[in-house]
């Protein structure tokens, strides 16, 4: 019987190489085909939903992220989107040590701010050492001190319908400026404070000076440098593309990026 | 007392069909392959976005790295610990379906999409891992409670012997496989490695993929320091992918060499029909 079984084996192999060679080019078409159908797109989707979801019901609102101690810094600190803001206006800012930059607070609230870094710097502040993690898949460990955002929301008393907070960014990619949002759990989180200093120093250019957004639980796409204004609003839709955040309207990358 | 004479060569008796895999098995056999094959080729997309590896909390491109695939100028190369190989056409350089030369890590033809998409990688990769942790949750469930473990999977105290399993081991290498009644169970070695798969290295995969998630490590700091950090715990998913990638290709190996049309007519219709026993004289041998 196995002289009967055997050639038929091979024969099954080498008609399965066949098909698998055959078919593979349409095959990758097909695939990408998939993948870009928005009832594909829908579906996958969900499982953004889900992870927010899940994780909101899993853990406590102010659940920490881990704080490392000195001992566990990162040799080099990586910078990683915009390294040097284009445009001759942060280049002036920047040139005067960011002694006239101002964040404005803005949309639902009750008191409209217009912050100074010599008002950022005057609030109670709080040093934090966290891992910052790239949706790319690296990470490194760095000190941050700022104020918490939570003290600046307070004092400019957001509105109950406030829903979000847009973060605004003096980097301009391609055609606009860079953006994020979190919802208000994340933003009243005791760990999501407006960073100037890295590591001791001041904050360096690379890295989002003056002042940047430190989401301790997400990735790092949400972590907004070179912030010019904090916006509370009640709604996403209307804001960029509406997605929440300059990478989420291009690209597609999760709006939630707590995984 | 007339058995002294052998009866004449009797016409063959039909094959002997046993029902083999009960349909949650069957279901979560064919989900569980379409979803692997999903994050394996999402995965590897994830990982061409930073196609370094490293132990420990952090890792970025300048700390050391013990497994990179890289380019130069005219080379793919795949560096782990100080063992550098050229792979070139295939990890790190390669020439894409429309002659395009592109230099990240794994060739498109192997990761979902096949252009370069972190974000479209990470839809699916995150999507697909819902199915797995679900359907893996209940498929575990059903083995422990459903009788699958008891009946299917246990393994009984004779074959936990050094000598029994170098003998299936041997047997295996020699590529002699249960026949009859023999074959209707699973075998020592089809035991561990599916025991291996189901309660160890899936649940290793959903582990380790969860400790690179920022949001849980701030719901169970416990995992970073089971895994010792996001960038240990990213290398073992790693590693761990790839041991799913040797189980899949030893699987397919058995299921060719064991007769492809009826073990993949079992896992599909349920019935197995049992290999005939070798002939008296090979017995013997």
């Amino acid at each position: 019987m196995s002289g009967v079984v055997i050639p038929r084996r091979r024969l099954l192999t080498r008609a399965g190489g066949l098909v698998a060679t055959a078919g593979a080019l349409p095959l990758l078409a097909g695939c990408d085909a998939i993948n870009d159908a928005p009832a594909v797109r829908k579906i996958l989707s969900m499982g953004e939903e889900m992870n927010r979801a899940s994780q909101r019901a899993l853990m406590d609102r102010n659940a920490l992220a881990r704080e490392f101690s000195r001992a566990d810094l990162s040799p080099v600190f990586r910078a990683n989107g915009t390294r040097l803001p284009p445009g001759a206006d942060y280049a002036a800012h920047a040139a005067r040590g960011f002694a006239d930059w101002r964040v404005a607070v803005t949309g639902l609230v009750a008191r409209p701010l217009s912050l100074s870094m010599a008002d950022i710097r005057a609030m109670p502040q709080r040093s934090q050492i966290t891992r910052h993690d790239c949706v790319e898949g690296w990470s490194a460990i760095g000190e941050w001190t700022g104020p918490q955002l939570a003290t600046i929301l307070k004092a400019a008393g957001v509105r109950d319908a406030a829903r979000y907070i847009v973060f605004r960014c003096a980097d301009r990619l391609g055609d606009a400026l860079y953006y994020e949002s979190c919802d208000m759990i994340d933003a009243r989180h005791p760990q999501t404070i407006l960073a100037w200093a890295l590591n001791g120093a001041v904050l360096p250019i690379a890295n989002g000076a003056p002042l940047r957004l430190r989401l301790e639980r997400q990735l790092g796409y949400k972590h907004a440098k070179y912030l010019t204004g904090i916006e509370a609003v009640a709604s996403l839709d209307g804001i960029g593309r509406g997605k929440g955040g300059y990478w989420e309207d291009r690209v597609d990358y999760e709006w939630y990026a707590g995984i | 007392m007339a058995d002294a004479t052998p009866p004449a060569a009797p016409a063959a008796p039909p094959p002997k069909r046993v029902y083999r895999h009960r349909l949650p098995a069957r279901i979560w056999h064919w989900t569980n392959a379409v979803t692997l094959l999903v994050l394996l080729m999402s995965g590897l997309m994830i990982f061409n976005a930073h196609p370094r590896l490293y132990w420990g909390q952090y890792g970025a491109n300048h700390d050391p790295a013990w497994l990179v695939i890289g380019a130069t100028e005219d080379s793919g190369f795949l560096r782990v610990g100080s063992l550098r190989v050229e792979t070139t056409g295939v990890l790190g350089r390669w020439t894409d379906s429309a002659g395009v030369e592109k230099t990240w890590a794994f060739p498109g033809w192997a990761t979902i999409p096949t252009r370069y998409s972190l974000a479209d990688g990470r839809r699916w990769h995150l999507f697909f891992a819902w199915v797995l942790a679900i359907s893996l949750t209940l498929y575990m469930l059903w083995t422990v409670f459903g009788g699958h473990l008891r009946k299917d999977l246990h393994v009984r105290r004779a074959e936990w012997s050094p000598r029994h399993i170098w003998h299936d081991i041997k047997e295996h290498a020699r590529l002699r496989f249960p026949t009859g009644e023999a074959a209707a169970r699973y075998n020592i070695l089809q035991k561990l490695s599916y025991i291996g798969v189901i309660f160890v290295l899936l649940p290793l995969m959903i582990a380790t993929g969860l400790t690179m998630s920022p949001g849980m490590n701030a719901a169970a700091p416990w995992m970073l320091d089971l895994f010792g950090g996001r960038q240990s715990a990213r290398s073992i998913h790693f590693i761990a992918a790839w041991a799913l990638v040797a189980f899949f290709l030893v699987h397919i190996a058995m299921v060719l060499l064991a007769g492809p049309v009826n073990e993949i007519r079992s896992m599909v219709t349920g019935w197995f029909r049992l290999p005939e026993p070798k002939d008296v004289k090979d017995m013997g041998a």
